[in-house]
């Protein structure tokens, strides 16, 4: 029996990135489980990219493992692993043409066998997360004639027909409007709050500190910490993250920081 | 879905039954439909069935084949390169097919020898750009086609050197071959074969496909088997190649104009536009082969002539277009 969403859960087990010329630093111990909500913060260049791609299993890690649902994720064909397993990229290539709902359809690709055609059940699918993210009625444009945010919410509404237990997602909210990015967090919020475990690398502290339950910090030496999120919000931990000293007010419960002038 | 593809598809099939027509009526004796008719259906006198079953039919089918082969190889190589200008000669593979070509050639040898030699070379330009691009680590699509353009210039410069050491009687069979010619295509059947297989191959792998011309860490995140996929295309594609170069030289354009006219008009989900190539690269091909031995008959022009003369303004055309 396939397991259901609610026992989703990916793991690194003693998990060293590849980031050439870099030191080990501290190995990553980390159980991303369902309904969870992760964070990913840390500057530019520190490896977030590089550590989703090694949780989805799309690159080799230095030392350490992987695990989907207990199994090791090296281990499972591709196919098995895209069913349980989706990645929002912060990259994509749109060098050959393609219609909006073209390309959120091929996130029923990991569910059909060759000789199936995209059944009326997989265009359902591919409409109601067209919908979910205000694009259905770009279906028919052509995808390089998207605005980036467009295009930003094009890639979520694939890995939403893709359904996977395991969401990943580097910066989520890039190119996106206030009210959109809003959106996009509450769109995995509910994600996870439907038995899902949502893994993102987010730029914005503020998004962070009031979407995610859980957070880990990347420091450029390699160091890293994890844990709750209400913990991991200690300013002078993010000050030194980030090299950036802060202003912190409290609204609505949750703290919110701004560059200190 | 299916039903705009079924069109599409019927569309291209009748337009590639009515060239096939019209070259088996056309040429130094013109024949009427119903000669042509009669001879298919086994009757027919003497010297029209002489002319169908023995010279246009075999022409023809070879014709199609090559055209229907070099087009696909080339949509092929887009997804594989991940660039829409990608052709199936990117690589270096007609170079190397020419330079064992013109090598038999030079050393006196013709027919079988001449195509066997060509394929080898097709195939030893295919291992060489593999081997060199793939080198430590693992190839890259911009590894791939510089190494490929590199050995084609090598290539290049051994033609040329070929074609000055030669004796000139043997310069213009070499200069046909080189721009591409169907009049010793030989047997249609293999290139026939190989095209209508590659076909059904590429119907299934269609959809990977289409997540691998998304790039290839998309396309194994939606679960493609990308490595795998990409040996399987570099070497099918290669193949088609070989064989299109051996039974008609290096014909140009075909496999560049065809799926990128193609893609403008159809789309590019795989699955509708790789048979879609087939047929319409071999209708291309045929008719431009028809013009080619009519058009100042009883003379022959090489094909790649033709091609390249239709091929450069239709492209430049939709270049233009794009921009605007």
């Amino acid at each position: 029996m396939r397991p259901g969403p609610a026992s989703a859960c990916l793991e690194a087990r003693d998990l060293v990135i590849e980031v050439p010329g870099r030191p080990d630093g501290r190995a990553l111990d980390l159980r991303l489980a369902a309904g969870q909500r992760w964070g990913v913060l840390g500057p530019n260049g520190v490896g977030k990219t590089t550590l989703l791609h090694t949780l989805a299993g799309l690159r080799a890690p230095r030392r350490g493992e992987v695990r989907l649902d207990g199994r090791p994720l090296a281990s499972l064909r591709r196919r098995e692993a895209a069913r349980r397993l989706g990645l929002v990229f912060q990259e994509r290539h749109d060098d050959f043409p393609a219609t909006v709902r073209e390309t959120a359809l091929i996130g029923r690709h990991p569910y059909l066998s060759p000789w199936r055609l995209e059944g009326v059940e997989d265009l359902r699918l591919a409409e109601a997360a067209l919908a979910r993210l205000d694009i259905a009625h770009l279906a028919e444009r052509r995808v390089d004639t998207l605005s980036g945010g467009e295009r930003q919410r094009l890639a979520i509404a694939t890995v939403l027909t893709q359904a996977p237990a395991i969401w990943l997602a580097d910066e989520p909210t890039n190119h996106l409007d206030l009210h959109h990015q809003a959106a996009v967090m509450e769109l995995l919020a509910e994600q996870a709050g439907a038995g899902h475990a949502v893994l993102m690398c987010l730029h914005d502290l503020n998004l962070a500190a009031r979407w995610c339950d859980h957070l880990l910090l990347l420091y450029p030496d390699g160091e890293a910490c994890w844990g709750p999120a209400e913990v991991m919000l200690v300013p002078e931990a993010l000050e030194r993250l980030y090299g950036q000293r802060l202003a912190t007010a409290r609204i609505d419960g949750a703290p919110v920081f701004v560059p200190a002038r | 879905m299916t039903d705009a593809w079924l069109r599409s598809l019927g569309g291209l099939a009748l337009a590639a039954l009515a060239a096939l027509g019209l070259s088996l009526a056309l040429g130094s004796v013109a024949l009427a439909p119903e000669q042509i008719l009669a001879v298919l259906g086994g009757q027919g006198e003497a010297l029209s069935r002489t002319l169908v079953m023995e010279l246009r039919l075999p022409r023809a089918l070879a014709a199609f084949a090559v055209g229907g082969l070099l087009a696909l190889a080339g949509a092929l190589m887009q997804v594989l390169l991940r660039n829409p200008l990608a052709d199936p000669y990117v690589l270096g593979l007609s170079g190397g097919a020419s330079v064992g070509a013109l090598g038999a050639m030079l050393a006196g040898l013709g027919g079988m020898l001449v195509s066997g030699s060509a394929f080898a070379g097709a195939l030893v330009s295919t291992l060489l750009v593999f081997g060199l691009a793939h080198g430590r680590g693992g190839w890259t699509p911009a590894r791939l086609l510089l190494t490929g353009v590199v050995v084609a210039a090598g290539w290049g410069a051994v033609v040329t050197l070929m074609l000055v050491v030669s004796p000139a009687e043997r310069l213009p069979g070499m200069l046909y071959w080189l721009m591409g010619d169907l009049a010793y295509a030989g047997s249609p059947w293999p290139p026939l074969a190989l095209l209508l297989a590659a076909c059904l191959l590429a119907l299934p792998l269609g959809r990977s496909l289409n997540v691998l011309a998304r790039g290839p860490l998309q396309a194994a995140a939606l679960g493609v088997a990308v490595r795998r996929l990409e040996w399987a295309l570099y070497l099918v594609a290669s193949l088609m190649t070989a064989v299109a170069v051996t039974a008609a030289g290096s014909i140009g354009f075909v496999g560049l104009v065809v799926p990128h006219m193609l893609r403008l008009t159809l789309g590019n989900d795989q699955r509708l536009l790789l048979p879609a190539c087939a047929l319409a690269g071999g209708t291309l091909l045929l008719l431009a082969d028809t013009l080619a031995r009519t058009v100042i008959a009883p003379e022959q022009l090489p094909v790649g002539v033709i091609t390249a003369l239709l091929g450069v303004p239709t492209f430049l055309y939709l270049l233009y277009r794009g921009q605007g």
